[in-house]
């Protein structure tokens, strides 16, 4: 069986490493192998090379060359090189690329690869002034790294708010103070209407934004141009069904060029691993597993996922740049937003993606640790090492034990509870005089 | 005056003397500073405990030594006849002394001729072992001293409950905790993680996710220490290439521990200029337990901790001699001197210390859990003989252990107590044990200690040296090949140990005697021992450590709605594995219990104190119900520690790893439910 894969990015790599030992080839367009994407984020800042974010992959890999056209009758496609490829199975992992919006004479960068992040970092300077069109994930994931390389940054948010589809009004703006705080400047409920190119942006409210660099951050669009070629079914993305095949039963399609994909890495590996999984003579479906949105940079740690219904419990401290929402339906967490709580972040994250039942302690679960841990030591055990309880230790001190310690061998294993029995034994030589 | 010498009882061999009375005093050692243990101050209440065996028994019957051991030698004669050497097997015990375990290796070899000889230390230590030999090229628990560890800013201990396995070793951790740089790994806030400073509680069976997460963080975050990586190491390219798919969110959303614990925890250790990453069985017994100790010592490794005098990568060794245990010659594919069996110029140097070709000695044999499953099977051995173990409580899938021992035609046991394996036996052997007798041991750090008779053996018993020299004459061999002197028996083993990994060849009972603190490799009379490995170079060929990448894959069954919580198991601080010995200590009564969380237990209908049953697919066992929130509430708890329907293992996964055969006993998937 000779496999087919269109594209060679992060679901491209996966796919193929499961495959491994078949027939497989990749054909990328980028003029090197796969890599991870969301440690672009550091190349930027220089803490990783492009090298430290290659990953593994597998089978025959075509770099640097598109596949420009699809037969599905002869069962063939056609690289940019005019060389061509037959198939038995072809799997389009052509991923999704930048939107950019309607800004008249935008002349804006996008980050969606490697080299993107190489050609920005390589301008980065401190002090240089950076617009950052859009404020979600990616915009503020970019802007805070570039702050933290000493550049000015603005994030220009058209909504009124950051991030508006996952946080209420009160989450936005404690998300906005820790951006401030970290160096981002926001423009909330401003909009570009012109750019300058190497001199800034015209606001909508007439305001002039120095910029020597634009970016563009407002979202991405499954790169589907393939698929059309090859007539298969396509709305927004790739068509599928829950066994990943297209229109066309030799043809599937995985990660974010596939419709309704959330652009999430686990969302488009689970993908790979299933077809891997069925292109072996396995049956496993795919089951869409719940997205959860994490805001990624040193000091601000922001988690959402699910729906906040009317009810939710709520908690919210500006100053100390915390929030939490929370929202049980039917004794399951039901939906989440939580920013600086990064303990109740993993555990409710969890209680939501395996549907376990949420505990009865519902503050602490959004506290997570910040409550006073648990009770003292079981059945009042003073000394865990020679097992002697703080009753043994008061019997002993009142039937006369001028050291009950010593009698009871009490502080002879680990020594922790030295200073506790001092204590006791203080407390109730104080007690008698 | 008193007798000094050694606990009977973990790997930390706490220093001790023996009065007569007879009666425990406290002695200084550097390992406990005079401290010990509610095991270890009680211990001598076993010596004339009136359950202690002190007459042989055949077929139920009491019997002479004589009668005994003629029976014994005709039946695997017999046997040896009509189904060939290997259907006679030995299983050894991790709490032999260095001459017991290296004589019944010898003993299996030459005079039985078998190649299926396997010890209780498969259970413990061998993915430590595997993985730690593989990494450094040598494995020694602990390759410095415990007692560096108290000069120690930070310690990181993965799936080690210290405070109750070997609570003295606490005081050594004094200054990292107080510097908030102690870290505990745990699904649940054990003794030693109530003393943390961090506690990152993962998922069971996910430990390889967490381990990989933290080296991502430390590549990522700046903390990796290229230099050392360069200069002392090979093989960290495809390491990172695997780590770099772990991300802290993605490894965050498998283990269930925040991203931000585990930034926080590779900070503590990167920003420590002294620190230690300590491992137990935690994270080892598991199918996958090299691949995850092997992602620990990564991390270590890309920290630049190993082999640096203050800092270091070390295994919490858990039975007393699991050390020396793994060293001389009781382990299926072992010679002594830490010698591969399948090593030609090892074979060829151990005969000729034996006294017989090369070509005579077995080849490897099955591992401890593969040669239990194989008894009285098509092709398996028929006879068994045990030393210093009791597999009917502690091997995994109990229930069906149980039946493998019951399917033997001969069973021979030596015990000092009627464990619950020497029940099943048909010839059970009274042996002395630690205070009646004479016999070296290698702590957790690798040094050799004395261990000195204070007592007469009880009459009736037999050192285990003499049985083994008995058996083999009655067999067919010479009587000076089979020693029973300790001090003698340690001779030899000095020699068969010479030029191999674990050298004792400089080590004498004079020397230890004048209290010489002697850490193996000891090559020679004047060699001062080795305390701290590594310093000059790893023990590979070229001097650098070999870092092999690992890929976490998960625990060897899935959750099912019928079965959805992980069962966990391990030891609690007044019983010790398997219990034969301390259940019998009245001061150590202790009750079989399940940790649970409340809301866990409020769901099967079960409160605090009730009595439960913790199915798995392999079996069930019952415990008391002992709700506590510091626990995951998708985990349970239950140590192994007792017998019949309370035996944990009739619920373990008989899942073994692919290189070191360790069982999964430390996650399996159950449901609990009221009796
Ligand atoms: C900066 C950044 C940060 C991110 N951070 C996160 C994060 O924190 N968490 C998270 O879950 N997700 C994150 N993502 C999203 C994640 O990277 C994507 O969901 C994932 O890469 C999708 O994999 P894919 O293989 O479908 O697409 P891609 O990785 O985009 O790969 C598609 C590849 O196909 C190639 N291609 C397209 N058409 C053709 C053709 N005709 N012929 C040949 N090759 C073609 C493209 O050039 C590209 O290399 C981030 C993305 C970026 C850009």
């Amino acid at each position: 069986m000779r496999i087919v894969i269109a594209g060679y990015g992060m679901a491209a790599a996966r796919l193929a490493e499961r495959l491994g030992g078949h027939d497989v080839t990749v054909v990328g367009e980028e003029p090197r192998p796969a890599y991870n994407r969301l440690l672009l984020a550091k190349v930027l800042t220089g803490t990783l090379t492009a090298d430290d974010v290659a990953l593994t992959g597998g089978g025959t890999a075509r770099l640097g060359v598109a596949v420009s056209d699809v037969d599905p009758r002869a069962r063939r496609v056609t690289l940019a090189d005019g060389t061509g490829l037959p198939y038995d199975v072809l799997v389009l992992a052509t991923g999704a690329r930048p939107w950019t919006p309607p800004v008249e004479n935008l002349d804006a960068r996008v980050l969606r690869t490697l080299d993107d992040h190489l050609a920005l970092a390589a301008e980065v300077r401190p002090g240089t002034e950076i617009a950052v069109l859009g404020g979600g994930v990616l915009g503020l994931e970019t802007a805070l790294a570039l702050a933290s390389m000493r550049a000015r940054v603005t994030v220009v948010q058209p909504a009124g708010r950051l991030l508006e589809r996952v946080l209420d009004d009160t989450a936005s703006a404690v998300l906005e103070r820790q951006c401030r705080h970290h160096g981002v400047s926001v423009l909330a409920g401003a909009t570009a209407v012109r750019h300058e190119p190497g001199e800034g942006l015209k606001l909508d409210d007439g305001t002039f934004l120095p910029a020597a660099i634009v970016i563009a951050a407002t979202g991405v669009r499954p790169r589907t141009e393939l698929a059309e070629r090859a007539g298969l079914a396509v709305d927004g993305g790739v068509i599928v069904d829950d066994g990943l095949r297209t229109s066309d039963p030799r043809v599937y399609a995985i990660g974010d060029c596939v419709r309704g994909a959330p652009g999430l890495v686990a969302h488009a590996w689970r993908q790979a691993d299933v077809l891997a999984e069925r292109l072996t003579g396995g049956e496993r479906r795919d089951v869409p597993e719940p997205p959860v949105t994490r805001l990624r940079a040193s000091g601000v740690d922001l988690t959402a996922f699910g729906r906040l219904d009317p009810d939710a419990l709520r908690f919210s401290d500006p100053a100390g740049g915390r929030y939490g929402a929370l929202s049980i339906v039917d004794g399951r967490v039901g939906g989440a937003v939580l920013l600086g709580l990064p303990d109740a972040a993993a555990h409710l994250a969890d209680l939501h993606a395996t549907g376990a039942p949420a505990p009865a302690d519902r503050l602490a679960l959004l506290f997570g640790r910040a409550l006073p841990a648990g009770a003292a030591p079981a059945g009042g055990l003073v000394c865990r090492c020679a097992g002697v309880t703080r009753a043994f230790l008061v019997d002993a001190w009142r039937a006369g034990a001028p050291d009950p310690a010593a009698a009871t061998r009490a502080g002879t294993g680990c020594g922790d509870c030295r200073d506790r029995i001092a204590d006791l034994i203080a407390r109730l030589e104080g007690e008698s005089a | 005056m008193g007798v000094p010498t050694h606990c009977p009882y973990c790997a930390l061999q706490c220093g001790m003397s023996l009065e007569p009375g007879p009666a425990v005093a406290a002695r200084s050692f550097p390992v406990n500073e005079g401290a010990l243990c509610r095991k270890g101050w009680s211990a001598t209440a076993l010596l004339d405990h009136p359950e202690r065996l002190r007459t042989p028994t055949v077929d139920g019957r009491a019997s002479t030594w004589d009668e005994a051991l003629d029976a014994v030698a005709a039946r695997l004669l017999a046997i040896r006849a009509e189904h060939g050497p290997d259907a006679v097997a030995v299983f050894g015990g991790g709490g032999l002394t260095n001459e017991k375990a290296y004589l019944l290796g010898k003993f299996a070899r030459v005079a039985l001729g078998t190649a299926q000889i396997d010890y209780n230390g498969r259970f413990c230590m061998s993915s430590a072992a595997a993985a730690g030999l593989r990494a450094f090229g040598v494995d020694r628990g602990l390759p410095f001293p415990v007692t560096d560890l108290a000069a120690a800013d930070a310690v990181m201990l993965v799936g080690a409950n210290v405070a109750e396995t070997m609570p003295p070793l606490v005081r050594h951790l004094r200054r990292a905790r107080d510097r908030g740089g102690l870290i505990t790994v745990d699904p649940r806030d054990s003794a030693t993680a109530e003393l943390a400073a961090l506690r990152l509680r993962p998922r069971p069976g996910t430990d390889l996710a967490l381990a990989l997460g933290m080296l991502h963080i430390a590549v990522a975050e700046g903390h990796a220490d290229k230099s050392y990586l360069d200069a002392r190491t090979t093989g960290f390219a495809e390491v990172w290439r695997v780590a770099a798919g772990w991300w802290p969110e993605r490894a965050e959303a498998v283990t269930g521990v925040a991203a931000a614990d585990l930034r926080a925890a590779v900070e503590i250790l990167a920003g420590a200029e002294r620190a230690y990453l300590l491992t137990g069985r935690g994270t080892e017994q598991h199918a996958t337990g090299v691949d995850q100790v092997t992602g620990w010592i990564n991390l270590a490794l890309s920290l630049g901790l190993p082999g640096r005098e203050g800092s270091g990568y070390g295994c919490l060794t858990g039975q007393g001699n699991g050390q020396g245990g793994r060293e001389h010659g009781q382990k299926a594919d072992q010679l002594p001197g830490y010698r591969s069996i399948t090593d030609p110029a090892a074979r060829a140097h151990v005969a000729g210390v034996w006294g017989v070709p090369a070509e005579s000695l077995p080849g490897p044999g099955r591992s401890a859990f593969e040669l239990l499953d194989a008894l009285g099977e098509p092709g398996g051995p028929r006879a068994l003989i045990v030393f210093g173990s009791n597999p009917a409580v502690s091997a995994p899938d109990s229930a069906r252990i149980h039946r493998r021992l019951s399917a033997l035609d001969l069973l021979v046991v030596a015990d000092l107590v009627p464990s619950e394996t020497a029940r099943l036996a048909h010839v059970v052997l009274p042996v002395p044990q630690w205070a009646e007798e004479d016999g070296t041991m290698t702590n957790l750090e690798g040094r050799v200690l004395l261990r000195r008779r204070a007592y007469p053996a009880p009459p009736g018993t037999m050192g285990d040296l003499r049985i083994l020299r008995e058996l083999a004459v009655r067999l067919g061999q010479p009587a000076e090949r089979f020693p029973d002197e300790p001090e003698e028996v340690f001779a030899e083993l000095r020699r068969a140990s010479a030029g191999g990994l674990a050298d004792y060849s400089g080590v004498t009972y004079e020397r230890l005697r004048a209290g010489e603190a002697l850490h193996w490799p000891c090559p020679d009379a004047a060699h001062p021992g080795t305390p701290r490995l590594f310093l000059d170079g790893f023990a590979h060929p070229g001097g650098r450590a070999r870092m092999r990448p690992a890929e976490h894959t998960g625990p060897a069954e899935a959750l099912t709605p019928d079965r959805p919580l992980w069962l966990t198991t391990g030891r609690v601080l007044a019983q010790y594995q398997s219990g034969a010995q301390t259940r019998r200590v009245p001061e150590l009564a202790t009750e079989m219990r399940v940790e649970v969380h409340p809301d866990t237990a409020a769901r099967a209908g079960l409160a605090d104190g009730d009595l439960a049953r913790v199915v798995s697919a392999r079996g069930a066992f019952t415990a008391r119900v002992h709700c506590t929130t510091g626990i995951r509430a998708d985990t349970l708890f239950a140590p192994f520690h007792f017998p019949g329907e309370q035996r944990a293992n009739l619920a373990t996964h008989p899942a073994l790893d692919p290189v070191s055969r360790m069982p999964e006993f430390k996650v399996a998937a159950v449901r609990l439910e009221r009796p």
